[in-house]
């Protein structure tokens, strides 16, 4: 495991939807140049755990720091450190891809804009559709199109919430590529995924979550798919039975 | 710098959505229109009375219209996350608040445009010579408008009865600015010495100072979950 300082240290991390516990005591450190893969079943927290990672949801007790700062005090400043890919593509249909990366762009307040945004394009093969409004998009274009827009820079914390959702080989491919450039120059990433094959592929360090609480946590070298899959079905049977 | 320019930026986003789809200008002047044409019915042939009441009238037509504008102007953000995207940029939540304002004030502002001429025609009001001056009411009365229907419309987002919670809430906190945007019409359409619409005016410039200032400084707690 890296030895620097943590980029994400979370302690005693709770969150309450109304009466309903979705977080019940989360402490988890990804440092920088790591991965770190979160397991588990639906309802289990890892959306919502990466929300307030993300400084979008207040948590309800406990602290969460990006990079040092305190999520919930400076969200403005965590953001801009952070990187996102989540279930809905965030793109706006009635204008075009490159439209919609412009847009992303200024409000990251990437530099050299015009560059950025036709290298991503590139990278995830929607040149040619770049004027092209993305109504007109099928859902794996739309993916990649999100994962264009999180390519437009280089965040030291990356958060990816079922990434493999809708993409195909050759876009899993461009997103991994991204994840270990990221990787090596010091990012820290959490990816919460179904995908244990995926998951497992790609991660430092995994962690099941169940019903709020992380109910194990292992280096990858440490233990293997399969017996993440037994863990995973036992968590996700106690999830349904509960 | 950067606030406003990603405030413009957000601005130019929600006008160039609607430039492609006119999905609300075209709803808004269509509804504000027929509210106008029906309630010429309503008051029969009695001319003293339309022109008695005619810039309440259009101004509730225009504030009744504005309330689908506002709607749709949050649908697109909900629609695809893109609200949840808007929020996790590092920007701060005063840009997206004055973003989303300067949009929709924009296209309440184009529906005027073509709904007071429309008004002139069916009301057989003499707005042309009025223009300049109604404009001068109708700025102020407008930004208002937008500015409590920014906030509302972000702060009702994430209710499952927005549609409803919407008017619900706007109309009663715009009361003060109706009355200002109607008498400050009046002045105007009767001919009546501009000095007489001061006060008026003054009254949406106060109004308009405290729910801007009022909206940026909760806004960021509103949006928030």
């Amino acid at each position: 495991m890296p030895e620097q300082a943590p980029v994400i240290d979370t302690r005693g991390l709770v969150k309450w939807y109304g009466a309903n516990p979705a977080l019940r005591g989360i402490d988890l450190c990804v440092a920088a140049g790591e991965i770190l893969v979160l397991f588990g079943p639906n309802g289990s927290g890892k959306t919502t755990l990466l929300k307030i990672l993300s400084g979008r949801v207040r948590p309800t007790g406990g602290t969460a720091r990006v990079a040092g700062r305190d999520v919930g005090a400076d969200g403005n400043g965590t953001r801009g450190l952070i990187g996102t890919l989540g279930h809905g593509h965030q793109l706006y249909e009635a204008l075009s891809a490159r439209e919609n990366l412009t847009f992303a762009a200024t409000m990251l307040g990437v530099d050299r804009p015009r560059e950025r945004i036709s290298t991503a394009l590139v990278r995830t093969g929607l040149e040619a559709v770049a004027e092209a409004r993305v109504r007109t998009f099928s859902s794996g274009m739309k993916r990649r199109l999100a994962l264009a827009k999180l390519m437009l820079r280089e965040p030291k914390v990356i958060l990816l919430d079922e990434p493999y959702a809708g993409l195909d080989v050759e876009a899993t491919k461009v997103l991994e590529e991204y994840l270990f450039a990221s990787k090596a120059a010091g990012a820290a990433a959490v990816l919460a995924t179904h995908n244990l094959t995926k998951g497992f592929a790609v991660a430092d360090r995994l962690a099941i979550l169940g019903r709020g609480r992380l109910v194990f946590e292992s280096r990858r070298d440490e233990t293997s798919v399969e017996a993440l899959r037994d863990l995973f079905a036992l968590h996700g049977e106690a999830q349904e039975t509960a | 710098m950067t606030l406003v320019r990603r405030a413009l930026a957000i601005a130019r986003k929600d006008l160039l959505a609607e430039w492609r789809d006119r999905e609300s200008f075209t709803a808004m002047v269509f509804f504000a229109f027929l509210i106008l044409f029906l309630y010429s019915f309503a008051f029969g042939g009695d001319q003293a009375l339309i022109r008695a009441a005619s810039s309440g009238l259009l101004w509730l037509a225009l504030i009744f219209t504005s309330v689908l504008g506002l709607a749709r102007s949050v649908q697109w953000e909900l629609e695809n996350e893109c609200l949840d995207g808007l929020l996790l940029y590092p920007a701060q939540r005063e840009a997206i608040y004055l973003g989303k304002l300067l949009g929709n004030l924009a296209v309440i502002l184009l529906v005027e445009l073509v709904i007071f001429p429309l008004f002139a025609v069916l009301y057989n009001v003499d707005l042309w010579s009025q223009l300049p001056k109604l404009l001068l009411i109708a700025l102020p009365g407008t930004v208002g408008l937008a500015a409590v229907g920014t906030l509302l419309s972000s702060m009702t987002a994430g209710l499952r009865a927005r549609e409803a919670m919407l008017p619900f809430l706007l109309f009663p906190l715009t009361i003060p600015l109706i009355l200002a945007v109607v008498r400050g019409t009046e002045v105007v359409l009767r001919g009546e010495p501009f000095d007489l619409a001061v006060p008026w005016l003054k009254l949406m410039g106060a109004f308009d100072v405290v729910f801007v200032t009022a909206s940026l400084l909760t806004f960021e707690y509103l949006v928030e979950e």
